[in-house]
């Protein structure tokens, strides 16, 4: 009976690591659906983006007081980590404050911990404001309406209780170590908790053992129900930040890819010597043509999907697009949330299947993005730059267009006049390449 | 200002065995825009004036491609690009100078990849080198303390990080050079890129070049300075719009230099 509690500690550390593990499959498997895309290059530059965005958090404080409070919620959740470390190993093992012999180190590390706990739940209040109270223009979009607007408060709720956990658990502690109760080791600062002693005053060592270990089990299970809940939220982010920005693009913003399927096809219109009459070679007369552009989320690379799980909805990309500003359909983090919101469709489309998807009569576009959104940016690029964490919304948009100018012919009508005349004269008004020179000799 | 522009081709040059060291790709603004034809001009005088050996192309000259890229044809982008490079290659061309950043961005960036591979550069950097290597001199007088603000164009700056060769140049006029609210990264589009120019707008609030010129009017300008010619539309009718196009002038940075030297 003495190591029931080890015992249950394991079981529910075990439910909450496999349940976790097996989200975690699915996400990979979800993202593996895009296509393959070649991102070995640059792998110094990468790391360095990665150092410097996710890590470094550098385009977070662009935007200071967003970034300022993120910086603190951020380095408390790392460092409030070393604390989860201990609690999973005085869980296991039955201890309690395993690391107290680190003595004066130990003392530091609790006093930090308890400052950044301190720090995190006024960041989380501002936060909350921001959202609910100030209701800063960006969280209040069409499209973070339901979901997308409860998912933002929950995080905040969640991270709140679990940094007043925190300190309750310390703050019972303090109290036992100074009744020299047994098992309560006298280890640790608590320069906040020790403020919270008038809570406690006038309860009986078995209520404050009550209290504290209510508290310490609440806090570490309500740790492994926020890394579950991170699968259904966007608060997917502080996983994904890291390879996002790893896989982020390193090339100029300007640059987009050149279709490499649409390269042979010039290459083979453009060669003199082409039999266009031809056979195709052997062995590939059943092979489907390459379809161009996306119209669903499989037409998309991996990296796109990956962009797409990575969003944190932050709205910084659609406050900065010049589009959005001034009141066109499209929005940026729309086209990240719908990406992601359909690749997970098509995710429980396959669970269901056993495995393979049906299909299910939508697509990414049209039932999810309108051409009327697509048509209406700039390719200005002001929300790859504004993005914290290097997603490219730009570049769903093109393949996008892609799409509905390659395969459906489906490109606004003045748009087509445009390229008629590039075709026609290599230039898109209706003048005559002859007269290219023109200028020179008028006054 | 009647001294004629000397405008060699490539096929000129070629057929005398000359070789240039840069070739002025003028690009279909360049080329055909009324408006766009100004800088155009003004660029040439500049290199005549500091004896830059440079040709054009003229009537081998095509639309790079960009606005079909961008609005999805990418069929026809290769197309121009790979007749573009034919030509290019065909001449041997090792460096570009562009007027226009979207010829810019799409001649460094993308064609590369379709087999050409040049060093291009935007006028404003190549105006920049001349006068930092004393090709040309500016005595800066006329526009002496005049309120200039620097209109970022997207496929210049934040596409490929060149922000500061506009602004030195405007500096050296010994202008006040005021900076819009979003200026540089954070740069505000002037709603002509992606192959806009080229269409309506979609339904929304307000236009884009009149929020822009919005921003450049609050900074009280008497000049909007612009790097790319579809900008400079922009902006001209956003002017407009506003009725101030009797206070306020909209020009590129090759006109600013061109006046300074009175060209």
């Amino acid at each position: 009976m003495e190591y029931l509690p080890n015992l249950l500690f394991l079981l529910v550390l075990f439910a909450g690591i496999g349940y976790f593990a097996r989200n975690v499959k699915k996400l990979a498997r979800n993202i593996k659906l895009g296509k393959d895309v070649d991102v070995s290059d640059h792998k110094p530059q990468r790391l360095k983006n990665m150092a410097r965005i996710a890590l470094g958090q550098t385009k977070m404080v662009v935007r200071p007081v967003a970034g300022f409070l993120h910086i603190i919620v951020y380095v408390g959740f790392i460092i409030i980590n070393i604390e989860v470390l201990e609690i999973i190993i005085d869980g296991l093992l039955g201890t309690h404050r395993i690391f107290a012999p680190l003595g004066a180190v130990y003392d530091v590390l609790i006093a930090s911990f308890e400052v950044l706990a301190f720090l995190v739940i006024v960041a989380v209040v501002v936060f909350w404001i921001r959202r609910n109270i100030i209701r800063i223009k960006r969280f209040m979009s069409p499209e973070m309406k339901g979901w997308p607007k409860k998912d933002g408060n929950m995080i905040l709720y969640i991270e709140l209780v679990l940094m007043v956990l925190f300190l309750t658990m310390n703050g019972a502690d303090y109290q036992l170590q100074a009744m020299d109760s047994l098992h309560y080791v006298k280890a640790g600062s608590f320069p906040i908790s020790q403020f919270l002693s008038p809570l406690f005053g006038g309860m009986s060592e078995a209520t404050l053992i009550l209290v504290e270990r209510t508290a310490w089990w609440l806090h570490i299970v309500g740790i492994l129900l926020f890394l579950n809940y991170l699968y259904y939220s966007k608060h997917l982010h502080i996983i994904l930040a890291f390879p996002n920005t790893y896989f982020g693009k390193v090339n100029p913003k300007g640059q987009l890819d050149n279709l490499a399927a649409v390269t042979a096809e010039v290459q083979l219109m453009m060669d003199p010597d082409a039999d266009p009459f031809a056979a195709p070679a052997e062995g590939t007369e059943d092979a489907a043509p390459e379809k161009f552009g996306a119209s669903d989320v499989t037409d998309l690379n991996w990296v796109q999907l990956l962009n797409a799980y990575t969003c944190t909805e932050c709205g910084r990309c659609t406050s900065e697009c010049p589009a959005s500003q001034t009141g066109k359909l499209l929005s940026p983090r729309k086209i990240m949330m719908d990406t992601r919101d359909r690749l997970a469709e098509v995710g429980e489309n396959i669970d269901k299947n056993k495995g393979t998807f049906v299909a299910d009569g939508k697509q990414l576009l049209g039932d999810y993005i309108s051409s009327e959104e697509l048509w209406a940016c700039t390719s200005c690029n002001a929300c790859t730059e504004a993005c914290p964490v290097s997603i490219d919304p730009l570049s769903i948009i093109i393949d996008m267009r892609r799409y509905l100018v390659m395969e459906q012919s489906a490109a606004p009508s003045d748009l087509n006049n445009m390229m008629g005349n590039i075709e026609n004269n290599g230039a898109p008004w209706p003048f005559n390449q002859m007269d290219r020179l023109n200028w020179k000799n008028e006054s | 200002m009647s001294t004629e522009l000397r405008v060699p081709t490539m096929a000129e040059l070629n057929a005398e065995g000359k070789q240039p060291e840069v070739l002025f790709w003028v690009g279909c603004a360049g080329s055909f825009d009324d408006r766009a034809k100004k800088i155009t001009k003004a660029f040439v005088k500049i290199l005549n004036k500091a004896n830059v050996s440079f040709a054009v192309l003229g009537t081998e000259e095509s639309c790079t491609g960009d606005p079909a890229k961008r609005a999805g044809n990418e069929f026809l982008f290769q197309m121009q690009a790979a007749t573009n490079i034919e030509v290019l290659n065909a001449y041997e061309i090792k460096k570009i100078v562009t007027a226009c950043p979207h010829c810019f961005n799409t001649i460094k960036n993308e064609y590369p990849g379709l087999g050409g591979n040049y060093e291009v550069v935007h006028h404003t950097q190549f105006l920049k080198d001349l006068l930092d290597s004393g090709k040309i001199t500016m005595e800066g007088g006329q526009f002496k303390g005049k309120r200039i603000t620097f209109h970022d164009p997207c496929y210049l700056g934040r596409a490929n990080g060149v922000y500061e060769a506009p602004r030195a140049l405007i500096r050296k006029l010994d202008a006040e050079l005021v900076e819009m609210k979003n200026c540089k990264k954070k740069g505000l589009c002037c709603g002509a890129g992606g192959a806009q120019m080229f269409k309506e707008p979609e339904k929304g609030t307000k236009d884009i070049n009149i929020e822009r010129t919005e921003q450049a009017i609050d900074t009280k300008p008497e000049i909007i300075a612009a790097g790319c010619p579809f900008c400079n539309t922009m902006m001209t009718d956003g002017v407009k719009n506003k009725e101030k196009e009797g206070d306020i002038a909209v020009l590129d940075i090759a006109e600013l230099i061109a006046q300074a030297e009175d060209l």
